[in-house]
């Protein structure tokens, strides 16, 4: 792949110095890179799946107090951000298509303002962080849930040690997501490094597909942890 | 894995991009409606289309004609089906709690 600068006016058949020796044809190498991003990916849904399970016991052992909890956090921003996600997801497949189509600059602005709502993504998420802190919801020392009406039952309080089991599964969830996006923001400012220097053709364009799967799998996390977590029982 | 077709995918695009965006709309308004029993239901429904949408037109799997591809897919469903189901066979059905 150090070499793999692909000459312009090339026939149709000529060899691809981006095709590795081992692989027999382009679209081998291209499936072949697919498919181990998709077992990465198979081992990361079950990684991810172990907090869902542990969240779906709790949340059915204490739902009272998991809703009062979710009560407040604020689903707005929870909705803008799943907003902004699905906007970004957009853009990688617009960026994929810019290099299957040889549209180098639409590549790279579609790279940057996928960048761009991923960043915007981790600033709505510390703003919420940051309110969870001034409001000590924090587990730990600080914690204070203390008084917080049972929705649908305002005679009840919510147990604040239950709550707090709820905050720890919201933080330990929504960190890890947050910080996939880190490591997605890293891959993409890498793959626009890439484009920038021209690496990227119609036939050779594999890192940018397996990116987005990357992308794209950090987007489906949010969308079950957004009704999740935001959602329960919002209503009055 | 990409559609060779001669034909633009990006209106195919768009559309699974306003699909999605409607779904968060329509999750987060229907969260305010009092359905008892099937607010969850409901909720997971939407997630479950809008992670579908994702997954078939943005990641490119409706089309993929690799079985090998199909085979991990399908394994990585079913072995989160084991964890989340049989977990909550038991823990859902503890009496005594």
């Amino acid at each position: 792949m150090h070499d793999s600068t692909v000459a312009a006016g090339q026939g149709a058949h000529a060899h691809n110095p981006a095709l590795l020796h081992h692989f027999a044809t382009e679209e081998q190498q291209r499936n072949s890179a697919s498919l181990g991003m998709w077992i990465f990916l198979a081992t990361e849904v079950m990684f991810f799946g172990g907090l869902f399970c542990a969240y779906l016991i709790y949340r059915r052992w204490y739902f009272g107090d998991f809703a009062a909890a979710s009560k407040s956090i604020d689903a707005a921003l929870g909705g803008a951000n799943t907003a902004v996600l699905i906007c970004s997801s957009l853009t990688v497949v617009l960026a994929i298509w810019a290099a299957q189509t040889s549209r180098r600059g639409l590549l790279l602005v579609m790279l940057v303002l996928t960048m761009l709502f991923g960043t915007t993504f981790l600033g709505i998420k510390g703003k919420e962080y940051k309110d969870k802190f001034d409001e000590h919801h924090v587990p730990g020392a600080s914690f204070s849930f203390e008084h917080v009406p049972i929705p649908g039952h305002p005679d009840q309080y919510a147990n604040p040690k239950h709550a707090q089991i709820f905050f720890a599964l919201y933080f330990v969830m929504t960190g890890l997501h947050a910080l996939h996006m880190i490591i997605g923001l890293g891959l993409f400012a890498w793959l626009l490094w890439m484009s920038w220097k021209g690496r990227f053709t119609p036939e050779y364009h594999t890192p940018l597909e397996i990116g987005g799967l990357y992308w794209h799998f950090v987007d489906i996390v949010w969308i079950y942890l957004f009704p999740l977590l935001y959602l329960i029982d919002r209503h009055p | 894995m990409s559609d060779h077709s001669k034909s633009s995918p990006l209106p195919k695009y768009f559309a699974v991009w306003g699909a999605l965006l409607a779904g968060t709309y329509i999750t987060y308004e229907v969260s305010k409606i009092d359905l008892g029993v099937f607010n969850a239901a409901v909720a997971l429904i939407i997630a479950t289309t809008k992670a579908l949408l994702v997954a078939l037109f943005f990641m490119h799997l409706k089309g993929a004609g690799e079985k090998l591809l199909k085979l991990v897919v399908i394994s990585t469903v079913f072995f989160l089906f084991i964890l989340l189901v049989l977990s909550m066979a038991d823990y859902g059905t503890r009496a005594w709690h």
